[in-house]
């Protein structure tokens, strides 16, 4: 496993976490650091967790054991309050962009500021606008969601995220389904968000080039494991197997190809069965 | 026999436990109303999309009933006679019973359907999810003044139903069948009571209103988010709505008219 030590100056700090579903066990005592100010990617293969990890990170899941600490707060213990008030400060950018479908897009960056600000509309007008430029769709303000393509609305997700000026994003998947273009328009805001607005940013995603790109320091998951850590250059010479097939994406290895089944010619000469 | 027992005790378990969920959620949903009044304009727009829009439903099927009461009404009533009596007849069916039970189920199947496909879909597309991630409760937010709405119009529509549907049997009883109209309305006026046929019939309409809402509102908040599980939720929801309205008809009716 490629192993530089995990970042030191915490905002969010993952501690023998472990999680289920029904029987299924999806983290395992696992720990996680992410830095302040940097950009920390969470990568494996679909079905590994990686957006339960963020809701997890949220609070809007409950860990059986283990504590996520956020900028001090232990997320888990707080008071619905007082997670509230965390929530402000944390922007998270859902795979589906997760768009009000009711509202327009100028209506959509402003929720959160609507919500929980008295600010007069004509403010609330400037900060929309200035996010909206921000990702490059100042006008596309009037459009409805379902008038957006998948890229665009994920920017103006973007831009409501940001809306209450948090100190950290979380992104769930951000690059999925998105053209060439929309992928690196994506790849440049968030690199340019995280630098200028000094934010920290979790990024979940199975985008291997493109989060390698703009990582600080990428951890792998597998079957409720870390299964690799390191920068991008150190997780791309790590002497993992499991790390390796993923980054390189073989169909088989470590994880492997066929779902778990009996023997196949058994299977084939079994009759009598319906399945 | 075994197995029979394990699914029965399965199928108990889960029942309860979702009853358990549907009370906690109904708890929290009444502890957002008052953020709801805090806010009426969000409320507002519930009553126009909950309420307004099941005006045209409610007024037509109100106007057949009524007709079709008066036409019914007058068959009976004139082999004794007595088809001067046809305003009471069709008030006090549509007052007592029809008003509230039939605009209830037609409330369940136009309002709280579309209630639930909303707020499953808001589920699925993580609308919700994403609104707590922005720290605003989803409960408040969305589902408290649905709910309220969804109170507040439901003895109103079924008032507009009664008085439609009184008019539908006027027109048919004096309009085609030659019942005399002075009698018609002083008949009615005189042997409604305010207190037994009137206020009776709010209650019930308040009730029924109370529980589709939230049938509506629970289905949908607890629908799987998939398109499967939402189509489920709605047919949940005016499968079971229709159920409750009508078994809690009975109670209600034994309760209020149980003395006469």
């Amino acid at each position: 496993m490629a192993n530089s030590a995990p970042p030191k100056n915490s905002l969010v700090s993952v501690q023998n976490l472990s999680f289920s579903r029904g029987k299924k066990k999806i983290f395992d005592d696992i720990s996680l650091e992410f830095e302040r100010g940097k950009i920390t990617a969470i990568m494996g293969p679909s079905g590994t967790g990686k957006t339960t990890l963020l809701k997890l990170i949220g609070g809007q899941l409950f860990p059986e054991q283990g504590t996520v600490i956020v900028d001090g707060n232990n997320v888990h213990r707080l008071r619905r309050a007082e997670l509230y008030d965390l929530r402000k400060r944390m922007g998270m950018l859902f795979q589906s962009g997760a768009l009000l479908t009711d509202m327009n897009v100028f209506d959509n960056v402003a929720f959160p500021l609507r919500e929980h600000t008295h600010l007069p509309e004509s403010m609330i007008r400037t900060l929309v606008l200035m996010k909206l430029q921000a990702v490059g769709l100042r006008g596309a303000r009037q459009l409805m969601p379902n008038e957006l393509s998948g890229g665009m609305a994920r920017r103006i997700a973007l831009a409501r995220a940001i809306a209450l000026d948090p100190m950290m994003i979380m992104y769930d998947e951000p690059f999925t389904g998105q053209d060439p273009i929309s992928k690196g328009a994506l790849v440049q805001l968030i690199q340019s968000l995280n630098n200028i607005l000094g934010l920290t940013s979790i990024i979940v995603s199975h985008d291997v080039q493109e989060t390698a790109a703009i990582a600080d320091y990428i951890y792998v998951l597998s079957e409720g494991k870390i299964v690799g850590q390191g920068t991008p250059k150190e997780i791309e010479q790590s002497p993992s197997e499991w790390v390796q097939q993923f980054m390189n994406g073989a169909p088989d290895g470590p994880v492997h190809f066929h779902y778990p089944a009996k023997d196949y010619v058994d299977d084939l000469l079994s009759t009598g069965k319906r399945y | 026999m075994t197995e029979f027992l394990q699914q029965l005790g399965k199928n108990t378990h889960t029942s309860f436990t979702k009853l358990g969920r549907a009370s906690f959620f109904l708890l929290q949903t009444l502890s957002g109303i008052l953020s709801v009044l805090a806010r009426p304009r969000l409320l507002l727009n519930q009553l126009y999309s909950v309420g307004v829009l099941s005006f045209l439903i409610i007024t037509i099927s109100g106007l057949f009933v009524g007709m079709v009461l008066g036409l019914q009404g007058y068959y009976i009533l004139s082999d004794f006679g007595a088809e001067e009596t046809l305003g009471v007849m069709v008030a006090a069916s549509l007052v007592r019973e029809l008003g509230p039970v039939v605009s209830a189920l037609l409330f369940a199947g136009r309002a709280g359907s579309a209630l639930t496909a909303e707020i499953g879909l808001m589920k699925a597309t993580e609308q919700l999810s994403g609104m707590e991630m922005m720290a605003v409760d989803p409960i408040k937010r969305i589902i408290s003044p649905r709910f309220l709405a969804g109170l507040l119009s439901m003895p109103l529509l079924a008032a507009l139903f009664s008085a439609i549907g009184i008019i539908g049997g006027q027109l048919v009883g004096s309009g085609l069948l030659g019942v005399d109209e002075g009698a018609y309305w002083s008949q009615m006026q005189s042997n409604l009571d305010f207190k037994d046929d009137i206020i009776n019939g709010v209650i019930k309409s308040i009730v029924f209103g109370f529980v589709t809402s939230w049938i509506a509102l629970f289905e949908g908040y607890d629908a799987i988010p998939t398109s499967e599980g939402v189509s489920r939720a709605t047919t949940r929801t005016v499968v079971n709505s229709a159920f409750t309205i009508l078994g809690l008809d009975f109670i209600l009716t034994a309760l209020m008219f149980g003395d006469n």
